[in-house]
C-alpha cells in the first residue's frame, strides 16, 4: 500500500495503544526515537550536520558569505534560515517553491536560534553599516517519518556548532581573506521539542503515523537557561490551556536531554 | 433543566442554549448535556427540541424544492445549473424534453442556452453527488419575462409566511406573479414595471425585518404608501 | 529585540505604556459585520491603529476540482498585507511571513467550523490588513470569525484572539506596534471560550516558563473580553432594526 493516508484500523490501533500509555514502536509517551548526529560531512559547506531521528533524516548546511547589514541593524551580521522538503523525502513532497509547511518549519527553527540570541551577531560585523557576515542555514529534509521540526532544529544547531568562518583582514576598505578559521561565535543552544495530542494524551516526538492521527501539535523551543524562546501550535485541532501548561513542563525536561547531544560535541571541537 | 435564553432572542455560534434533557434541533449541536448554537439566529425552544432559526444561511437542496437557477454550462447530455448553492446542479436532457433525447439530432443549446433562467424542481440530492433537477412538470421551465431578485435563503420561510399568508398578501397587493425559489431566488412578473418595483421593495423589507414581529401589517402599510405616492 | 540600540521606554515608572494603557488593558476595538455586498460574509476591525478587513466566499464549488475533499469542506485562508499598510512600503507579493500566518490563522479557525456538513466544497477566507499596528494575526482571527458567522457558516464557537507579552519587565496585554518590535516577548493566542480550546498559540522572545504562564493567562482573559465584543457586533445590526421597528410601533 503506497498511499500515505493512514488506514482506519491503524488509527484505532494507535489511539488504543496511547490510551494505554504505549506507542506503536513500543516507546513511552515522552520518549524520543533513537537520535544520531553526525557533523562536518559536507566539506564545501562552512558547517554541516545530519540528524537521524528514528527514520526521519534531515541535513543542515551552513554557508557564510559577506553582505550588507539590514539598515536598522548596521552593526549586526545577518542570519537567514531556509528549509527544503526535498521530493525524494516523501511521496507527499512535490518539487517546486516552498509550501506552507516548509516555510513554517524554517521560520520556527529560525525563531529558536534568533530569539535565544544563539549567534552573537555583533561579532559578525566587519565594517559597520557596510559589510557583515551573512549566515545561511539551509535545512534539507531527506526522509520524512515525522517530527521534522525537532530534527531540523537539532540539525541546524549542530551545523552551527560545527561552523567555521574564515579569517580576514580589512585592506583599503576591502575584505581580504587570510588563512585560518575561527569558530562561529555560538553563545546559546536552542532546542525544539514537539508534542502531539492524540485523544487527549500528550506524546513527545510524533512519528509519521502518529502525525496523521494527531489532533494538534505544540513545538516549544528552550534555550540553555531553560527560557522559552519560541512556540508554535500546529494542526487543525485544539489544545486545552491545561494541556499547554503541561506540555511546557514536559518539553523543558526533554530539551535538556537533547541539548546534551549537541553541546558535548561543541565543547570538544 | 435550565434554558438560558428567551424564545426568539438573538443567539450567536457557541452560545449555550440549554443544559439537560434537550435535543439539538436545527443549527444547534450538543456536547454531553449542553446544547449550543452553531449559527447567528433566533433561538426557538419547542418542547425538548432547541432550534436556531438562522438569520443568514446558504442553500442546501432538498428533494422536492422549487428552485430558480441559471444555465452556466452545456454538457454532453444536459446542462449545469447555478442554483445559488454550494453545489452546482445538473439538468439532464431527459428531464427537460418530453420526447426521447437524440444527441445527434437535438441541439441542447436551442432548448436552453447559457444564461437562461429556469424554474425547476430538485429531484435528487445527497452529499456524495451534485443535485439533479427537472423541468418536466407544469409551471416549470424557462423564464422569459419579469425580474429575478436574490435574498438570503434563510428569509424564504418568512417571505412565504405561515401557510403562504405573507406571499399571498404580496401577490394580491402588488398584482404580481411571484414565484419563490427555496434557494433564495424569487421571480416577479407584474403587468406593470411599477408593480414589480413595489413587490421588490416589499420583499427587501421582509428580508431586512424578518426577525421582528408585526411585519405583515407594516408590509401592507408600506405597499399602500408606495401606491399612494403615485 | 536589539540590546545595543538606544533603549525605548515602553512602560514608565507608574506602569503606564506608550499609548497610556495599563498592563492589562486592551486597545480600543471597533467591529462591524456585513460590510461588503459581494462576499457571502464579511467583517471589519479596528484595534488600536490596526485596520483589517475579512471576507468569506463559500461554501462553494472547489476550484481546481481535484482539491475537493470527499467528506468535508476545504478551508482556504489568505492573510495579506496591503503595500501601504506599513511604514516602509511592502511588496504585494506574498512574503514568507504571510505564508506562515495564513497557515496558523487557518489552523485557528478550522476547529471552529463544522466542515463535515458541506463536503466537496471550499470555504475561502480572505484577510486584508489595510493598516498594521502590531497584533495583526490575532485581530485577523477575530475579524475572520465574524465574517464566517456572517456568512451563516455553521460554527462550534466564535474564535477570539489576542496577544500578550513582556515589555520593560512587565507582562502586558495586546501589544501595540512598538511593544511588538522592541519588547521582550510576544505570545499570540486564539481561543474558543465555550469549548475551552486554544487553536492558535505562538511565542517569540525570551520568557521563563512562569512568565509564559502569566502572559498566556493574560492573553486568555483578553480573548474572553474580545469574545463578548464579537457577540455584540454580530447582533448589533439586527437589534438596531428591531429597536427601530419597535419605536415606530410605539409612536403610533
Amino acid at each position: 500500500m503506497t498511499s500515505t493516508t493512514i488506514s482506519r484500523i491503524r488509527q484505532k490501533q494507535i489511539a488504543r495503544l496511547i490510551a494505554g500509555g504505549k506507542r506503536l514502536d513500543g516507546r513511552g509517551l515522552t520518549d524520543y526515537r533513537p537520535i544520531q548526529i553526525v557533523t562536518g560531512i559536507i566539506e564545501k559547506a562552512e558547517g554541516s550536520a545530519r540528524v537521524r531521528l528514528g527514520k526521519t533524516e534531515v541535513m543542515a548546511g551552513v554557508k557564510i558569505d559577506i553582505g550588507e547589514p539590514f539598515s536598522d541593524r548596521p552593526n549586526e551580521g545577518v542570519l537567514t534560515t531556509n528549509a527544503e522538503f526535498v521530493p525524494l523525502a516523501s511521496p507527499e513532497f512535490e518539487a517546486g517553491p516552498p509550501g506552507e509547511d516548509s516555510v513554517e518549519l524554517a521560520r520556527v527553527v529560525d525563531r529558536g536560534i534568533r530569539e535565544s540570541k544563539a549567534i552573537d551577531l555583533e561579532k559578525l560585523c566587519i565594517i559597520p553599516g557596510k559589510k557583515v557576515f551573512v549566515v545561511f542555514v539551509d535545512i534539507y529534509v531527506l526522509n520524512h517519518d515525522g517530527n521534522l521540526i525537532d530534527a531540523s532544529a537539532l540539525a541546524a544547531l549542530a551545523a552551527l556548532a560545527n561552523t567555521k568562518i574564515f579569517k580576514y583582514e580589512i585592506k583599503d576598505g576591502e575584505v581580504e581573506i587570510k588563512p585560518g578559521f575561527e569558530k562561529l561565535p555560538l553563545v546559546n543552544f536552542p532546542v525544539a521539542v514537539t508534542l502531539a495530542d492524540i485523544g487527549g494524551t500528550l506524546i513527545v516526538d510524533p512519528g509519521l503515523d502518529e502525525e496523521e492521527v494527531m489532533n494538534a501539535r505544540l513545538t516549544i523551543s528552550f534555550d540553555k537557561d531553560g527560557k522559552i524562546c519560541a512556540m508554535q501550535k500546529g494542526g487543525s485541532g485544539t489544545l486545552s490551556p491545561q494541556q499547554i501548561i503541561e506540555a511546557v513542563k514536559i518539553a523543558k525536561e526533554k530539551s535538556e536531554e537533547l541539548r546534551k547531544l549537541v553541546v558535548k560535541d561543541y565543547a570538544a571541537a | 433543566m435550565p434554558v438560558f435564553f428567551e424564545n426568539r432572542e438573538i443567539v450567536t455560534p457557541g452560545d449555550l442554549l440549554a443544559e439537560g434533557d434537550f435535543m439539538a434541533g436545527r443549527n444547534s449541536y450538543k456536547i454531553g448535556s449542553k446544547v449550543y448554537a452553531c449559527k447567528l439566529g433566533l433561538v426557538e425552544y419547542k418542547g425538548k427540541v432547541v432550534n436556531v432559526v438562522a438569520l443568514n444561511t446558504f442553500y442546501i437542496p432538498s428533494v422536492g424544492d422549487l428552485v430558480i437557477g441559471k444555465i452556466v454550462e452545456i454538457n454532453l447530455h444536459g446542462w449545469t445549473v447555478d442554483i445559488n448553492s454550494p453545489y452546482l446542479a445538473t439538468l439532464r436532457a431527459s428531464e427537460a424534453i418530453n420526447k426521447p433525447y437524440k444527441p445527434q439530432k437535438d441541439e441542447l443549446s436551442e432548448i436552453l442556452d447559457i444564461g437562461d433562467i429556469i424554474q425547476a424542481k430538485v429531484i435528487a440530492f445527497d452529499r456524495t453527488r451534485d443535485p439533479l433537477l427537472t423541468i418536466r412538470e407544469p409551471g416549470l421551465g424557462k423564464i422569459t419575462r419579469g425580474q429575478i431578485i436574490k435574498v438570503s435563503p434563510a428569509k424564504i420561510p418568512r417571505i412565504i409566511g405561515r401557510k403562504g399568508s405573507m406571499i399571498n398578501i404580496l401577490k394580491k397587493e402588488t398584482h404580481c406573479n411571484i414565484t419563490v425559489g427555496q434557494n433564495g431566488l424569487i421571480h416577479i412578473y407584474g403587468r406593470d414595471p411599477e408593480d414589480e418595483r413595489i413587490a421588490i421593495l416589499a420583499i427587501k423589507k421582509i428580508e431586512l425585518e424578518a426577525h421582528t414581529s408585526g411585519l405583515t401589517d407594516r408590509v401592507t402599510e408600506m405597499i399602500s404608501k408606495e401606491r399612494g405616492d403615485e | 529585540m536589539n540590546s545595543m540600540s538606544k533603549k525605548v521606554q515602553l512602560v514608565d515608572e507608574n506602569g503606564i505604556r506608550t499609548d497610556g494603557r495599563r498592563s492589562d488593558e486592551l486597545r480600543p476595538i471597533k467591529l462591524e459585520v456585513g460590510i461588503l455586498s459581494n462576499a457571502d460574509g464579511s467583517a471589519y476591525i479596528e484595534q488600536g491603529k490596526n485596520k483589517i478587513l475579512a471576507a468569506v466566499y463559500g461554501p462553494r464549488e472547489v476550484h481546481p476540482r481535484h482539491l475537493a475533499l470527499p467528506d468535508r469542506a476545504l478551508l482556504r485562508c489568505r492573510y495579506h498585507m496591503a503595500p501601504f499598510s506599513v511604514q516602509e512600503r511592502k511588496s504585494p507579493a506574498p512574503s514568507r511571513r504571510e505564508v506562515e500566518l495564513s497557515k496558523v490563522i487557518r489552523e485557528a479557525l478550522e476547529p471552529a467550523i463544522f466542515l463535515e456538513l458541506t463536503p466537496r466544497t471550499s470555504i475561502d477566507l480572505f484577510i486584508e490588513v489595510l493598516q498594521a499596528d502590531g497584533g495583526t494575526r490575532t485581530a485577523g482571527v477575530t475579524v475572520a470569525s465574524l465574517a464566517l458567522a456572517d456568512a451563516g457558516i455553521p460554527m462550534r464557537d466564535l474564535v477570539a484572539a489576542c496577544a500578550a507579552g513582556k515589555a520593560d519587565g512587565y507582562i502586558v496585554l495586546d501589544l501595540n506596534d512598538i511593544e511588538d518590535k522592541e519588547g521582550t516577548a510576544d505570545v499570540p493566542v486564539a481561543y474558543m471560550p465555550s469549548l475551552n480550546a486554544v487553536g492558535l498559540l505562538q511565542m517569540d522572545g525570551q520568557l521563563t516558563p512562569e512568565e509564559f504562564e502569566q502572559a498566556f493567562n493574560l492573553a486568555l482573559e483578553g480573548c474572553k473580553k474580545i469574545y463578548e465584543l464579537q457577540k455584540k457586533a454580530l447582533k448589533e445590526k439586527y437589534l438596531a432594526i428591531k429597536e427601530a421597528v419597535e419605536e415606530a410601533v410605539e409612536e403610533k
